[in-house]
């Protein structure tokens, strides 16, 4: 990572703060603060798609992550009654199996990687515009993009059914 | 599907020395597909709505076999007014590599003459049928197993290649297997159809390689083509035609009921009396005939030695199962065993080389003999017993049935002008012309017994008084009619082919496909040694029995007068007619001999079988308890327990805590990575 | 830029998310996990897809598509905590553990 450009000066700051939120969203005591956190984390994604020339999906990501997921998220938290504030109930007692998981996933997914990847760039490709987003989900994707639309219209009558009060109790 | 029609009606090998005056039936034998499809169908439709119908489904059997026999008597008039129609044609279903599958039929005199026979004989079991399976516990299954049978035996006669044949000959076993047993109820009834089933099936073996070997060495089962191959002589089919023709035989002596096949046919009277009467005349045990018959070239002209076969069994068996027709006493079993013996007729002509007679015998013994078992029906429905000893008498009770009875018995006893006397005395004349003196006498002697037992039948049926229970009734007129029909074929059938007056018959079976030269001979004038013969041996026959079963009526009443002071009847008690016969007359003569028979049948072919049995019972026996419990249960039971204990430790991994079940997942994933890339460095 | 910086940060995201997926007990906090690996899934879509530059805008239009599927996960995740909820008054998963033996 050549230090020399501003992009990366950015990279580095926004990556430090989303493995900082991330690390928060995790460990924290305080649901609320985990929810806050979670859209640090989504923002500075928003913010590394801007980098990378992808500002519609940036768009997308903060208008329906940070405006809607996130409502929805602090709603289910309210529901269920989530102790809010310090507790012990929220994690399981021993972390270590898990962390043990984690950071092997990091180490293999890391490693491939800079294996694998370790001197690709991705300057001095032409970005991706919008309209040519358009283009190819009505173009090419159109079929996946339909089916998603079905997984959506699924999605909202299934948590209609499931969350609605079953009339019999 | 389908992907071409094929017409072969070129390849046309006229009788030697004929004139050959040939049409291609234009498209009323284009068209004979019809034929075949209308009773599957049906059968089809039957199956599915056959319930939901008026008749359940015997208005569609009635329907299609009345288009077989419509069609066939067309397709036979135009023939005897036209010229003889030669035809192949077919549609190629499939194809897999150089093999291709085609359902293809063959209008030729023998078929034409097999589909008016199955056609009309058909339509007449069938629509009695409707009146004797009125009410009938299962009427939907029955006629739709009815019509497959009709329709598969007309698979197999209208075949143009030996795999559609035997699809039709298996056909035919299986919807027989249902019919036999149709009233399986009772343990004995599917049984015997299971019998009829085995038995063919043994016999079927031979069918199927003998097939095989045909059609690997022609390179094809087109028969059209291995008939050409036969009269050209090729070198290669020439090797191995005895073999092909020895297992041809044996699928045809299983189907119809050949010694030592026969004896499934006897116990097969367990199905209703309408199948019994198709199955004996025109259908099923007429296959065999048909094979051979389809066959003949390549038995004469290739494998002669083996027709020297084919004379023995069929003597064989029309000697015995005529012996066997004496001592019975159910009448369908009589007429079963009757069955048999014409049988033998018919393939012991075509062993004398004789195809025309053996084939006119098949002809016209299917109208007298389906008019026999649907007057032997008429019989039981009214007297609800099988059991001559429980009827008798019933000549002014059942006066149409009697009457028919009557027809169809003197026919069979070939007595002059009805139709069993020329077809009878042309198989004579062929065993007399042919150089076969020790057959031509066991089959003089033959027709003398078959007299012998139909007078008897008659007499016990109808002459004396009536032995059984209630009052009889004539049967219903959808039963009579179609006996009336069948007797007016047991009268004229046989005026077809008089020697050196009518030829008609000769006519028809000789236009084939592919013919060769000995089916030119036929008998063109009376042979009067067998014709004196075979009369006096049927008269005779018809006298002793009158003697034996209604003359004896003296002595009879002289016995009887103390116990049973009834006034005239001529066999008053049939079981006294019995032990007359058993120790009075007949066992001094024939008892013994009959009993032999017998003997032979229940000990010698029994015992073969029993001894197969029982070993087969003691290895089954050693194989369950030694392999299966011992090594095969052992190793089976233990791989259980040894999973059960592992699955008993193992399933307290199985918290149900999803997020251990997520670790593994994870886990396993890096694992598989870090595999893979090892693998690839 | 290179690649490999997105995709290291991308595997720290994703680990991150796993080790909240194991760790959390409450349903709602393992969902907000979930989203996090989503999350580094979407940027190696769009870091990769920019890498290849591909004319069709896969990578991008896959984040979408992503995007979507996760918002229709969340509102059926959230149901189903809901319902759970209802049922047992606890939205532990731990306590969920009919499946086991």
């Amino acid at each position: 990572m050549d230090l020399g450009v501003a992009q990366n000066w950015f990279f580095l700051v926004i990556g430090l703060v989303m493995v900082a939120a991330s690390l928060v969203v995790v460990t924290s005591r305080n649901v609320m603060h985990a929810a806050l956190m979670l859209v640090a984390t989504l923002g500075g994604s928003a913010a590394l798609f801007v980098l990378l020339g992808a500002e519609f999906v940036a768009g997308v990501v903060v208008l329906v992550y940070i405006g809607a997921v996130i409502v929805l998220f602090l709603f289910g938290v309210m529901i269920t009654r989530v102790e809010i504030g310090r507790g012990s109930s929220l994690d399981h007692a021993n972390p270590w199996p898990a962390a043990a998981i984690a950071i092997a996933t990091f180490a293999v997914l890391a490693g491939s990687a800079v294996a694998f990847f370790g001197d690709a760039e991705v300057d001095g490709v032409a970005a991706v515009r919008t309209s040519d987003i358009g283009t190819s989900i009505f173009d090419r994707f159109v079929v996946p993009f339909e089916v998603v639309s079905f997984v959506l219209l699924a999605a909202l009558i299934g948590s209609i059914v499931l969350a609605r009060k079953d009339p019999e109790s | 599907m389908v992907t071409a029609v094929l017409i072969r009606g070129t390849s046309v090998l006229a009788a030697a020395g004929e004139e050959a005056a040939h049409s291609d039936g234009g498209v009323l034998a284009s068209g004979a597909w019809l034929i075949v499809l209308v009773p599957f169908l049906a059968t089809l439709a039957i199956t599915l709505f056959g319930k939901r119908l008026p008749r359940h489904g015997a208005e569609l059997a009635v329907g299609a076999v009345a288009f077989v026999g419509l069609y066939g008597t067309v397709l036979l008039l135009a023939t005897w007014f036209g010229d003889g129609i030669v035809y192949e044609g077919g549609v190629t279903i499939g194809e897999f590599g150089g093999f291709e599958i085609e359902w293809a039929w063959v209008v030729d005199g023998l078929s034409i003459m097999m589909f008016f026979v199955v056609g009309v004989v058909s339509t007449a079991c069938f629509v009695y049928a409707v009146g004797y399976m009125e009410g009938d516990v299962r009427p939907t299954a029955f006629f739709a197993s009815f019509t497959l049978f009709a329709g598969a035996m007309l698979m197999l006669v209208s075949a143009a290649n030996l795999i559609q044949l035997l699809i039709g000959w298996e056909l035919v076993g299986v919807s027989s297997y249902l019919l036999i047993g149709h009233y399986w109820e009772q343990k004995e009834n599917s049984s015997a159809g299971m019998k009829a089933f085995i038995v063919n099936k043994i016999a079927d073996v031979g069918l199927v390689i003998g097939i095989i070997i045909a059609g690997i060495t022609v390179g094809t089962f087109t028969i059209s083509t291995i008939m050409e191959k036969v009269v050209a002589s090729d070198a290669a089919l020439d090797d191995v035609a005895v073999v092909i023709a020895v297992l041809l035989f044996i699928g045809a002596m299983g189907k119809s009921a050949q010694f030592p096949f026969h004896v499934w046919l006897p116990d097969a009277m367990a199905g209703p009396t309408p199948v019994s009467a198709l199955m004996h005349a025109a259908t099923m045990v007429t296959a065999g005939v048909y094979l051979t018959a389809r066959m003949f070239p390549l038995f004469e002209e290739m494998a002669h030695e083996v027709l020297t076969l084919v004379l023995i069994i069929g003597t064989i068996t029309l000697v015995i199962a005529g012996l066997l027709a004496i001592v019975q006493d159910d009448i369908k079993r009589v007429l079963a065993y009757s069955t048999l013996s014409q049988l033998g007729y018919m393939v012991a002509a075509l062993g004398a080389g004789a195809y025309t007679a053996g084939l006119f015998h098949l002809f016209t013994h299917a109208f007298f003999k389906s008019l026999l078992f649907l007057g032997a029906g008429s019989v039981i429905h009214a007297v609800h017993s099988n059991n001559m000893s429980d009827m008798g008498g019933l000549k002014d009770d059942m006066k149409w049935t009697y009457r028919t009875f009557l027809i169809g018995s003197l026919a069979l006893a070939g007595i002059p002008l009805f139709a069993g006397f020329f077809s009878k005395d042309e198989i004579l004349a062929a065993f007399n012309e042919g150089g076969y003196p020790v057959v031509f006498l066991l089959g003089v002697a033959t027709a003398f017994i078959t007299a012998l037992y139909m007078t008897r039948a008659v007499a016990l049926t109808f002459f004396g008084k009536y032995k059984g229970d209630g009052h009889p009734h004539e049967s219903p007129a959808v039963m009579v009619y179609p006996m009336l029909g069948l007797a007016g074929g047991a009268v004229l059938a046989g005026f077809l082919n008089v020697p050196g007056i009518t030829e008609a018959f000769y006519k028809l079976v000789s236009t084939r496909v592919v013919s060769s030269e000995l089916l030119g001979e036929h008998a063109t004038s009376f042979d009067f040694l067998a014709l004196g013969l075979g009369l006096t041996a049927g008269v005779l026959g018809i006298v002793v029995g009158y003697r034996l079963y209604m003359e004896d009526a003296a002595t009879q009443r002289e016995r009887d007068r103390l116990r049973i002071p009834v006034l005239w009847p001529v066999l008053e008690n049939k079981y006294y007619i019995d032990d007359l016969y058993m120790n009075g007359i007949v066992n001094p003569i024939k008892g013994p001999i009959a009993r032999f028979v017998n003997w032979t049948n229940s000990y010698i072919i029994d015992f073969i079988v029993n001894v197969v049995g029982a070993f087969t019972r003691g290895l089954g026996r050693f194989v369950y308890s030694g392999l299966d419990q011992r090594g095969i249960d052992l190793a089976i039971n233990e791989a259980g327990a040894g999973t059960g204990f592992l699955g008993s430790r193992l399933r307290y991994i199985q918290t149900g805590k999803v997020q251990q079940y997520a670790a593994a997942l994870f886990g396993g994933a890096i694992v598989l990575v870090i595999g893979f890339w090892i693998s690839i460095t | 830029m290179t690649l490999a910086q997105f995709l290291v940060l991308s595997a720290a995201l994703f680990s991150i998310g796993i080790y909240g997926v194991l760790i959390r007990r409450n349903a709602v906090l393992v969902l907000l996990s979930v989203e996090l690996m989503l999350a580094a899934v979407n940027i190696n879509f769009v870091a990769f897809g920019r890498y290849f530059a591909d004319s069709t805008a896969g990578g991008q239009v896959f984040a979408l598509f992503v995007v979507t599927v996760a918002a229709a996960e969340v509102g059926i995740g959230l149901a189903i905590v809901l319902l759970i909820f209802r049922n047992r008054a606890s939205a532990n998963i731990d306590e969920l553990d009919v499946l086991k033996w």
